[in-house]
């Protein structure tokens, strides 16, 4: 097995309540290859954002650690980057201008900056949209734009949480597939966190099923589907028997 | 004008914009004529004596001979004068102290009660309390107007930076932004609206800071003629400051909102 890029190592976290702590996550380890698209599943309210706040660093772990190509991680770096559930987009700022900000923060050059956040919005298909603000994109569109500001500074891990959730069917399942056509061009590692069991099927290389509340990993289920992967795929007997599997799973 | 670029959508959102300027612009006139022809109506039908209620020609008459011998603009620039100081100084005080309060709750609970209490006491009522300690001059206005202008400001600060989007601050910090850097890209523009809505009312009440200011002790500004023009029974003169009063915060009020339009113009 290759060295793997992201690791969590038992993993926990618990927040403090009145009467105890409240466990979120507990006793948590995987870990993530180079190059691989791999889905968290679990239902709603187990956990899977504080997880992946705790990949991100940007939430700091009870227990255990996360691990960067073998070093602890303290804080947020600029290989993970993370499209979160809601766009997260400035509305002062046009289309451009957000997908700039990361490199402002990283004090990268303006006209390179640029040029980078331009090529960026061509790959996502926004490239008529660059001058308007976020108020005047559909929902798919700013979620496009938040990818797109994820991706331009080239990170190495892109952990993604349930960014399609608040999409229509029709729309998410379009920009799954556009999302996977980044992740191979763009050659990154893929972390997403849904309860969607179909959505994790059609991207994943590997699906974890995490247990309710405290999460934990209840179940590890690789998975074999042809890459590239196309909306096709979704009505062939090796997927549906799949989604089936994870539905156990998840179930149990 | 065929093909619809982005470009050309916003050549058309910039036009329609001048349009409904210049109609603003036009109902402003439209109205103070209106106003001026029922005025002179009044004083007509009504035919009061004029220290009760003069005509619109002797009250601009006396405008126009206090504007000419240069009376009014000594009035004007004293007022402006002390505005100008107050509200420098309440907006970089309540600004400040907003911003400080926003951050930490602890010290919004433990100076919170006392700002309050200060407010509960009317700055009019101060006002010759500062003539005492600070003399008939210009910094005792200034100080009134900072006192009238401070609240309002520090609310709306202490609204505005606390009202900055959650989700927009983790998406900072994931690109570890350092405090600066989220303090000038996000909380800034994030807390623009509600900071021009408290620019908006400080301005007016500056305006009224400095008048009550002056009515209390002072040998000139606007608040000063008025008083002025009481003690003489010279009511056209009263009106005639009055409107230019008027004129006064209402250009203010403009400025503003034109700013507040052209700074948040992503909001149309």
């Amino acid at each position: 097995m290759t060295v793997p890029i992201l690791q969590a190592r038992s993993l926990a976290k618990s927040f403090h309540a009145i009467g105890g702590d409240l466990p979120a996550v507990a006793q948590m380890s995987f870990s993530v290859s180079p190059g691989e698209f791999l889905c968290i599943v679990g239902p709603s309210g187990c956990g899977k954002t504080t997880l992946l706040q705790m990949l991100a660093g940007l939430s700091p772990p009870s227990a255990g650690d996360v691990l960067l190509d073998g070093k602890t991680l303290a804080e947020p770096q600029r290989d993970i980057s993370v499209v979160f559930q809601k766009p997260n987009l400035m509305p002062w700022r046009t289309v451009l201008e957000n997908v700039l900000l990361p490199m402002q923060i990283f004090g990268l050059p303006y006209r390179r900056a640029e040029e980078k956040a331009r090529l960026m919005l061509d790959k996502v298909g926004l490239e008529q949209f660059v001058d308007a603000y976020p108020n005047a994109l559909s929902g798919g569109m700013e979620q496009r734009v938040a990818i797109a500001r994820a991706l331009v500074q080239n990170p190495r891990i892109l952990l993604l949480d349930e960014p399609f959730g608040s999409l229509d069917a029709l729309t998410r399942e379009k920009l799954n597939l556009e999302l996977l056509k980044l992740w191979r061009d763009q050659n990154i590692t893929a972390v997403m966190v849904t309860h969607n069991i179909r959505e994790a099927a059609l991207m994943a290389d590997r699906v974890l099923v995490l247990s309710p509340r405290p999460a934990s990993i209840s179940a590890e289920i690789p998975v074999n589907l042809p890459r590239p992967r196309v909306e096709d795929i979704e009505y062939t007997k090796a997927f549906t028997d799949l989604t089936f599997t994870i539905r156990k799973e998840i179930r149990d | 004008m065929t093909e619809t670029t982005p470009e050309n959508r916003f050549v058309k959102v910039k036009q329609s914009w001048l349009r409904k300027q210049s109609l603003g612009l036009l109902t402003l006139p439209v109205g103070i004529t209106l106003f001026v022809g029922l005025w002179y109506l009044v004083t007509r039908l009504g035919n009061y004596p004029s220290f009760i209620l003069p005509d619109p020609g002797s009250v601009f008459g006396e405008m126009k001979t206090i504007a000419l011998n240069g009376l009014l603009w000594f009035h004007v620039k004293a007022t402006l004068t002390e505005m100008a100081g107050g509200l420098a100084l309440g907006l970089f005080g309540a600004t400040l102290l907003g911003y400080i309060l926003a951050k930490s709750p602890l010290l919004e609970r433990l100076l919170g009660p006392y700002i309050v209490a200060s407010q509960s006491v009317p700055a009019v009522a101060i006002a010759p309390l500062l003539i005492i300690w600070f003399g008939t001059g210009k910094v005792s206005k200034v100080l009134v107007c900072a006192l009238v202008v401070f609240f309002p400001i520090l609310v709306n600060t202490i609204v505005g930076i606390r009202s900055v989007d959650e989700g927009l601050k983790t998406m900072l910090r994931s690109l570890n932004a350092s405090k600066w850097q989220t303090f000038i890209r996000l909380e800034i523009p994030a807390a623009l609206p509600v900071l021009l809505g408290g620019l908006k009312i400080g301005v007016t009440l500056s305006v009224i800071g400095a008048v009550v200011g002056e009515f209390v002790g002072a040998d000139r500004g606007l608040g000063y003629l008025i008083n002025l023009a009481k003690g003489l029974f010279n009511t056209p003169l009263m009106f005639a400051a009055l409107i230019v009063l008027t004129a006064i915060s209402l250009s203010l009020y403009l400025a503003i909102t034109g700013l507040e339009k052209w700074l948040l113009a992503w909001r149309t």
